[in-house]
């Protein structure tokens, strides 16, 4: 399945390196990534794939506790989400 | 891949409130019936909590999924006086208490249905259900009741206006929360998932999934962007972002009845508000340029968000139903609270407001002593306003024993709390205590 990746907080160093670690502990393939500073904030989204539909709540759950300990925002979400709230 | 977009909607998510105020199955009860009252409640049970045994699982799996939070997960049923009649019993506190263990079981957080509809007049199990309503409610704890006293077809029951403000008062004295869980509706609509007055109306399948949105503070972070643009700006940012939330329900109801299931019913397109902070219908009103909600230029902004809320989400979605609109509670709104703390926000200032809005009178607190016939006398001028004007109206006002204007009640959760605001002190004995019927009005010569 596709999944946004969306992390949001301080700019540092190794952000992108230690979010592509964890995702390639799981097999998870990046499509596309962006990445921008807005408003003095860090703002990195990933476009990834998850091989196995079930791992969602299990990365989901890894990913959130390296934000809490990163003092980051990172979430990932389901992309039909954004496609059925920007797309007609 | 585009950046802004994704980045909005996290915005909406992790700060502006946006969630989905619920997930709501409605289930028919209707071969539930039974002239024996423990089999027909052993049979409500059994089909409750079958046909909902996984809505919190499936409910939670979207959560997780999407990253979108589902506030509430809840259940309709069939309105109780037509499944209750059958039964012959004098008293239908069994059913309410069958439907709230049901709910227990469940884990869900409301079961709506303890319900009459009534317009026309009354059927064997109406006045049962009517009379039994205050200690059903304090009873319970997961259980939601409504009554439809009037509807633009058939006019206005006035026994049933009468029979309520009796019960309303009778319930305060048992529990202040009894009331909370009370909606005395007009033009009650069938399909309806927000609580307390959700039922399953006898029209609709037999199980369904509806969703309700939310998101004022949504609309609020919006409108910030246009401030001292025209109207018709307003209306417009309004209209997309009520587009972009509606759509985001259509997907969190689809996946769930999907995964559940059954057939998607509706999406609701009401904006609810809660107590938290940056979640207030309220403030969006002074947003638009209203300088506290109740004063003079609330109505006209009020039926401009009304109106563009509605016309925004219905290309969202494939089946608007429900109330739709925005909802005005007074205790679940921290700018209304404000507003009738700092006296520029009246009963009869929101009675105004409810003929441009959805809903009406909804989580107003008043004092303890306010006669029965006073307040008959509010659900029929609410009644007659959602009568004449083709729409849902309610009543849901909050009698707090002991305490005075002036004075605060604290519900606790979504419910907030609410300063005690002052009745009318005439009141209108000799209208209530006259009963009867008031004919469905014309409908042509429109003035």
């Amino acid at each position: 399945m596709k999944a946004i990746l969306t992390v949001i907080g301080k700019d540092r160093v190794g952000i992108i390196a230690q979010v592509s670690q964890l995702l390639a502990k799981y097999q998870v393939n990046i499509v596309d990534v962006s990445q921008t500073i807005m408003d003095d904030n860090f703002v990195m989204m990933m476009m990834v794939t998850i091989p196995l539909a079930d791992q969602f709540a299990q990365i989901d759950a890894e990913l959130e506790n390296f934000g809490n300990e990163a003092h980051l925002e990172v979430k990932l979400r389901n992309t039909k989400l954004f496609e059925a709230m920007h797309n007609i | 891949m585009d950046a802004k977009q994704i980045q909005e909607t996290t915005q909406m998510l992790a700060s502006e409130n946006l969630d989905i105020r619920t997930i709501t199955m409605g289930i028919s009860l209707l071969d539930c019936i039974d002239s024996n009252s423990d089999r027909a409640c052993q049979k409500i049970y059994d089909k409750v909590t079958t046909k909902a045994q996984n809505l919190v699982k499936v409910g939670q799996q979207i959560e997780s999924k999407y990253g979108i939070p589902i506030a509430n997960k809840r259940v309709t049923v069939t309105p109780i006086s037509l499944i209750a009649a059958a039964s012959g019993d004098h008293d239908y506190v069994k059913y309410a208490k069958v439907l709230d263990q049901a709910a227990k079981t469940l884990g869900i957080d409301f079961i709506g249905g303890f319900s009459a509809l009534v317009e026309k007049g009354y059927q064997a199990g109406d006045q049962v259900l009517i009379k039994s309503l205050p200690a059903a409610l304090a009873e319970t704890n997961y259980v939601c009741a409504s009554v439809n006293v009037g509807s633009s077809k058939s006019g206005i029951n006035m026994d049933a206006v009468a029979d309520l403000g009796e019960a309303v008062v009778a319930g305060s004295k048992l529990d202040v929360m009894t009331n909370a869980k009370l909606v005395i509706f007009c033009n009650a609509v069938q399909d309806n998932p927000f609580m307390a007055g959700g039922f399953h109306g006898v029209s609709e399948p037999d199980v369904v999934i509806n969703a309700g949105v939310s998101g004022p503070g949504v609309i609020k972070a919006a409108l910030e962007k246009v401030k001292g643009a025209p109207m018709d700006v307003v209306a417009e940012t309004i209209k997309k972002t009520a587009f972009k939330i509606t759509r985001m329900g259509q997907l969190v109801g689809s996946v769930a009845a999907d995964q559940l299931g059954v057939p998607f019913g509706i999406v609701d397109l009401s904006l609810a508000p809660t107590p938290l902070p940056g979640d207030s219908v309220a403030e969006v009103l002074e947003e638009i340029g209203v300088a506290q909600v109740g004063t003079h230029g609330t109505t006209a902004a009020l039926a401009m968000l009304n109106d563009a809320v509605k016309k925004g989400g219905v290309m969202a979605c494939s089946h608007v139903g429900g109330l739709s609109g925005a909802f005005i509670p007074v205790s679940e709104d921290a700018g209304m609270i404000k507003s009738v703390v700092a006296g520029n926000l009246s009963i009869a200032k929101l009675e105004a407001m409810t003929a441009v809005c959805s809903v009406g009178l909804d989580m107003i607190a008043i004092p303890g002593d306010t006669p029965k016939e006073t307040i008959s006398a509010m659900i029929a001028d609410e009644a007659a306003i959602g009568m004449i004007n083709n729409k849902t109206t309610a009543v849901r006002v909050i009698p707090v024993p002991g305490k005075q204007v002036g004075e605060t009640v604290k519900f606790g959760g979504l419910l907030g709390h609410a300063p005690i605001m002052a009745v009318n002190p005439a009141v209108s004995n000799r209208l209530i205590h006259r009963g009867g019927l008031i004919p469905a009005p014309i409908h042509s010569f429109k003035n």
